[in-house]
Order: structure tokens, then sequence, then C-alpha cells
């Protein structure tokens, strides 16, 4: 994990200062990747969003340096921009909260037979093999008015005959943490495969019983798979257009930035809005990232 | 419960009594431990001395409550623990592998067991426990900053500032060099002393359990085969583990000859050796002798003895090797095998040089004979075929899928 590996670093070994022209060299093809998608995209987005319109032709926009449109789009899509850090961490909680548990199991209790541990472990990678967007209508349907789900609930007079459960807010969060399970499973599942048990005896000899063990010893020793767990799901929760969509699972109460984003590029055509959507998305997405991480790098966090 | 809680939440007055009772402990597969009976007496220093994979570690575990036995009890103060998990237990391991918590700084691991207890001022008794393993200044740094040595020192501070009724050592000494292992090793043993703790102290160092401990059981395959005093071990071993693996031994095996009421005679390939009725554990039929190396006098020439000795040659010197404190030789006699010398260096240089013909004696108040059967067959039948180790698996599984 790159992750793992940069929460980690708070005592980093200075690298050796020389420098070697093999070394640029081998760099090469990847500053090369590195410059042509990421950087000359990053650089188009800014200069898209600067754009005005041009009163001529709709859908066409001059360079300019409009930076209010920022202030619009903020003014326009707060409730939005809020509504999707909101929804990405209640699905952070949730999958973490779903996975930990689990990825214990595997990485620690059935560590004894190898064998069942990578079934397991396959188990929760097995739904990668079948696209997403297919699994999110299944469970469209599955979650659906006339579905088996709501009209049981219906039938047990837990739902009002006028209730759904697509389209609301509970549904897009349901979504957004059942589609990011693997990926905080799997960081955690690493961390805790190799936590060394011993600790936990240590633990157990030295008084302490099983739950001030797990939160003295078990949770901060996981804490890099929890780090990177949460950073995969965070992240791409807070930017995913899928489960909001109201073709999904979402509503018209329930949309999040990403919508607004693939409205605004492909519906209304108005790209500076979309542009200077995507970018202030980025930015808060970075500065909450270095926060967390320059918090939980931090050795007097727990 | 509410006594073993008691118990663990105040420091031990003294050290308590520990007690086995028919312990048996087996793995998918093997036998770790086979019907162990053992009382320690509180406040003594006791070692438990074996090869690796003899069941010592096992024991230990047993006794901090980290294995369940198959059957049997385990008592300490005589109550019975069997039932109780380890948290509960008035017991502080030190772990061979010291299982200091990487995340905790020096200090934090020491304390970790005084806050669990909620003892009054923990920080204050665990630099006092630190400055006892002389690493105080040392006291913020995590452990994974320290050498070796500094974090078994570590270890041993985090169990001893528990006072714990019993504390369990594994192999504690062995990442240090000769000159901390010293030092340690009288450190523990002012520590055992100044504050009367049972110590149980599991090592394979014969050395090092008959320097430190009051009381020393020898263990082999799942079974203590002699306990008793370090010096008692060693002058009078009773089988011929005991007497090969706590130091070295020259053991010859033949029939008794003749009994008189002080002394029985061995015949041994020819050669008529000697041993008094009390240092021998059998009397008749076929025995197996001994006798230490230092205890054996090498003779450049067919020496004259006087009654009260036993003597055996002519054999040929076959090896010489100059250890400092003495020299070891090793002598073919004929029909006896190699026979180990040891011989203080008095002089420069071997008393006598590789090739040599030599004669060999020795007190027979020095020798002794063992309690083993010669034609004792092996301990356990191996556990160890397919059908064995799949019931044994299916048993753990299904324990396992209970909890």
């Amino acid at each position: 994990m790159a992750i793992t590996a940069f929460t980690a670093a708070t005592s980093a070994v200075d690298a050796p200062k020389r420098r070697s022209k093999v070394a640029l060299f081998l760099l090469l093809p990847g500053l090369l990747y590195l410059a042509l998608f990421f950087l000359v995209p990053l650089v188009s987005l800014v200069i898209t969003s600067l754009q005005v319109p041009d009163p001529a032709v709709f859908g066409r926009y001059t360079t300019a340096f409009n930076i209010q449109m920022y202030g619009e789009v903020i003014a326009e899509y707060g409730t939005q921009i809020l509504r999707s850090f909101f929804y990405a961490l209640l699905a952070t909680i949730f999958a973490l909260l779903f996975s930990y548990p689990l990825a214990y199991f595997i990485g620690v209790k059935v560590r004894r037979w190898p064998i069942l541990q990578g079934l397991m472990i396959v188990l929760v990678i097995a739904p990668f093999f079948i696209s997403f967007l297919l699994r999110t209508l299944a469970w469209k349907s599955i979650l659906s008015d006339d579905g088996v789900v709501v009209s049981a609930l219906k039938g047990l007079s837990l739902l009002g005959s006028q209730d759904h459960f697509t389209g609301t807010p509970a549904a897009v969060v349901f979504g957004l943490t059942y589609n990011f399970i693997p990926f905080m499973c799997l960081p955690l599942y690493t961390t805790l495969e190799r936590l060394d048990v011993r600790y936990l005896e240590a633990a157990s000899d030295l008084y302490s019983r099983p739950f001030h063990t797990f939160r003295t010893v078990t949770l901060p020793l996981s804490l890099p798979g929890i780090v990177s767990g949460t950073l995969l799901t965070f992240i791409p929760a807070a930017g995913d257009y899928v489960n909001a969509s109201s073709q999904f699972l979402g509503g018209s109460s329930s949309t999040m930035i990403g919508n607004v984003i693939q409205s605004n590029f492909l519906v209304q055509l108005n790209y500076p809005a979309a542009a200077a959507l995507s970018i202030i998305l980025m930015a808060i997405i970075l500065v909450i990232v270095a926060v967390y991480v320059k918090r939980s790098g931090t050795d007097d966090l727990v | 419960m509410a006594g073993a809680s008691a118990s663990v939440s105040s420091f031990a007055d003294a050290g308590a009594d520990l007690q086995l009772v028919g312990i048996t402990k087996r793995f998918p597969g093997f036998t770790a431990i086979e019907d162990l009976d053992l009382t320690i007496p509180a406040g003594s220093f006791f070692a438990l001395l074996g090869p690796s994979g003899c069941g010592k570690t096992t024991t230990l575990r047993l006794v901090a409550g980290l294995e369940e036995p198959t059957s049997g009890q385990i008592l300490i103060g005589g109550k019975d623990v069997t039932a109780t998990k380890p948290y509960q237990r008035p017991v502080n391991t030190v772990f061979q592998s010291y299982a200091l918590f990487p995340q905790m700084s020096v200090l934090e691991n020491v304390a970790f067991g005084l806050r669990r207890r909620h003892i009054p001022d923990p920080v204050g008794k665990a630099h006092e426990a630190l400055r006892l393993v002389e690493l105080d200044h040392l006291a913020a740094r995590r452990p994974t900053q320290l050498s070796g040595g500094q974090q078994q020192r570590v270890a041993l501070a985090r169990a001893v500032v528990n006072r714990p009724a019993l504390l369990l050592l594994d192999e504690p000494l062995g990442a240090l060099d000769l000159k901390l292992r010293r030092q340690m090793q009288l450190e523990l043993k002012n520590i055992q002393t100044e504050v009367g703790l049972t110590f149980v102290h599991v090592t394979h160092d014969q050395e090092e359990a008959m320097t430190m401990a009051d009381t020393v059981a020898v263990m082999n395959k799942g079974r203590i085969e002699q306990m008793g005093a370090p010096e008692e071990l060693y002058e009078l071993p009773r089988t011929a583990f005991v007497a090969s693996f706590l130091g070295q031994s020259n053991l010859f095996t033949g029939e008794v000859v003749e009994t008189t009421a002080t002394s029985i005679a061995v015949d041994v390939a020819g050669n008529r050796i000697v041993v008094p009725t009390a240092r021998a554990a059998r009397h008749s039929g076929t025995v197996t002798i001994g006798v230490r190396p230092e205890k054996v006098i090498l003779h450049p020439g067919e020496p004259v003895l006087d009654a009260g000795q036993n003597l055996v040659g002519p054999g040929r010197v076959i090896d010489v090797s100059f250890s400092g404190v003495s020299t070891q030789y090793i002598v073919e006699v004929p029909f006896l095998g190699p026979v180990i010398v040891f011989a203080q260096n008095m002089v420069f240089g071997p008393v006598v040089n590789f090739g040599a013909e030599v004669w060999l004696s020795w007190s027979v108040d020095h020798g002794f004979g063992l309690a083993d059967d010669p034609s004792d067959a092996p301990r356990f039948a191996a556990d160890t075929d397919t059908v064995a180790i799949a019931l044994q698996r299916r048993e753990a599984l299904a324990v396992e899928l209970e909890d």
C-alpha cells in the first residue's frame, strides 16, 4: 500500500544525495506519463474553469480570467458539495465498521488454515469480477418499490404504503458503503494479517481484558490499514456520481457533487462551471487528506 | 472470580507456590507434556531446563494461561486457576520474543500492567523499575530504537514492576552477550531475593540454570527427568539424559557381579568398576554407571593405587583439546569406548600427548549409578500418523468454531 508507506514515514532515513543519470533515465517514462496524463489535463481544466461564454455560439467558450466562476458555483452548489462529503463520511464509517471485524476474522482468526483464508479473501474480492454498474443496478431492482425488501417491510408496516427506499439519501449511502467495502477490507486485511498475536498475549499477561487489549494494542497496530482503507473509500466516494444518480439509487434530494459536475459537462454544456467544481472538489479532498494523514501519522493520535 | 481479581489488583506480598497436577497437553500430531506433576514452593528460584522441544515453554504458557491443558490442574497459591484467563492470574511473563508494544514508549510499556490494575503512581514505579535495569535514560524511546539486550531488560522491567506472585521467564537472557548476561543473572537473583517472589525460569542453558536456581528440574520429552538442587543433580544424576545434558559424563553399562554392604561391583567388558551402593539407583542385573570427566585422573604409567580407586586401562589418547582452564582428553580404552577426561592446567602444555598410552583412575566415591533401565523403550508411541493428526485437527476446529 503506497498510502501506508507515507503515513509511516515519520522518521524516514534521508535518501542518498548522489544524483545518477541512470535513475533519471529510468524515471523518464513515468515522468512523461505524469506530464501527459495528469499535468496537461489539470492545466487545461484550470484554463477551462476561467473561460467566459462566447456570446455568439451556445456551448462555446473563450479564454479569459473569470475567477468569479468559483464563487458562483460554490453559492449555487454548496449544498451538494457538503452533502457529498457528508455521504462519503457516512459510507466510510459504515464500511469501516463492517470491514474491520471481517478483516480481523480473515487475517487473524483464520490464520491457521491458509486455504480457508485464501478462499475468504477471494470472496471479498469476487464482486470485482462483475461491473459495479451492474451490481448497483441489481441493488436498485432488489430495493425497488415492488421488490422483495420494500414489499416485505411494507407488509410488516415498517414502511408506509407511499414510502420508497430508492431515491432516498439512505439508499445512496447504502450503495456507496456496499461498493467501497472491498477497498476498505483489503488494506485492513493486509495489516491485520501481519499483526503479531504475541503482543495480544503480552497484553493479556499484563492484566488487560480483551476489549482494552483491542483498544490499546490491536487498534493502534492496525492504524496504517485503517488510514489507507478510509482514504481509498472516502476519496472516490466523495466524487462518486453513479450511486447518487437518479438512474441508480439516488434521487433529486440526494444529488452529489459528481452528478452536478456530470450534468454541467454533458447536459448543460457549462464547461467552466463543471471545471471549477472539479477543481474545488480536488482541492477540498487534498486538504482533508493532508490533514488526516498528518494527524494519523503523528505518534500521539491514539 | 472476586478472589482472583482481588489478587491481581494489588502487589503480591510474597511469592506464591505453584502446583501442577497431572498436566497433559496435546497438540495436533504430538504430545507436548505427559502427565506432569510439579510443585514449586513459594519464594524459590526454579529453573526448568531442557533441550528445545522438551515441553518447557509449553509448561510456562500453561501456567501463564496462554494455553489450556488437555487435562490436569494448575494451582497458584493453593487456588485453582486452570479455568481462568491470563489477565486474571497473578502471573507475569518475560517473553522470549520480548513482545514489547512497538507503538508505545518504553515507559508506557513498563507502566502498562500497573495502569491496568489501577496501581497508584504508575509512572513513578515504572521509572523505578527502569532504573533497576539501568535504562531509565531511554524511557522516552520506542522499543524498536533499542538494541536486543536493552529490549530484553525492558521486558524484564515490564514484568517485575508488577510484583507478581509468580514471575515466568522464558529464556530471558538468550540475546545478551556474556558480560551483560552475568550482570543480569546477578540482577535477577537480587530482585528475587529482595522481593521474595517465586521465579520460574525456562532455559536450555545448563550453566545459567545451575548458577541461578535453587531448584533445577531437567525436562525431556514432556516429562521431568530429575529435580533437585543443582549440586545434587550434577553429582548424582539419575538418568542417562540428565547425566549427559547437565555437563558431560562417561557412562558404562555392565552386569553387577558383586554386592557388599557399601558398594556394588560392575563388570564392564572385563573391567571391574566399583560404585557405592548409596550412589547407585539399581543394585542388580544390567546397570549403567558413570563418572564425571573432571573426576578422572590420567596416569602415564600403570599406577599403584590404594583401595577405594577404580582403575581402567591402558588406553590411547585420541584427542587433546586445550580450553584455557582445563584440557580435555579423549582416551580410547579397548572394549570400554572413548572416555572423556578433564585435567586442570597446572603446567604448561598438555601433560600427555596425542597417541600416548595412559591409565585412568577415579575414586570409587565419585561414581554414580543410573536409575535407567538400559533397555528402556522410547517414551511415548508416536501419534504422528495421518489419522491421529486429522482427528486432532478436527477437534481443534470444532472447539475454535464454538468460541
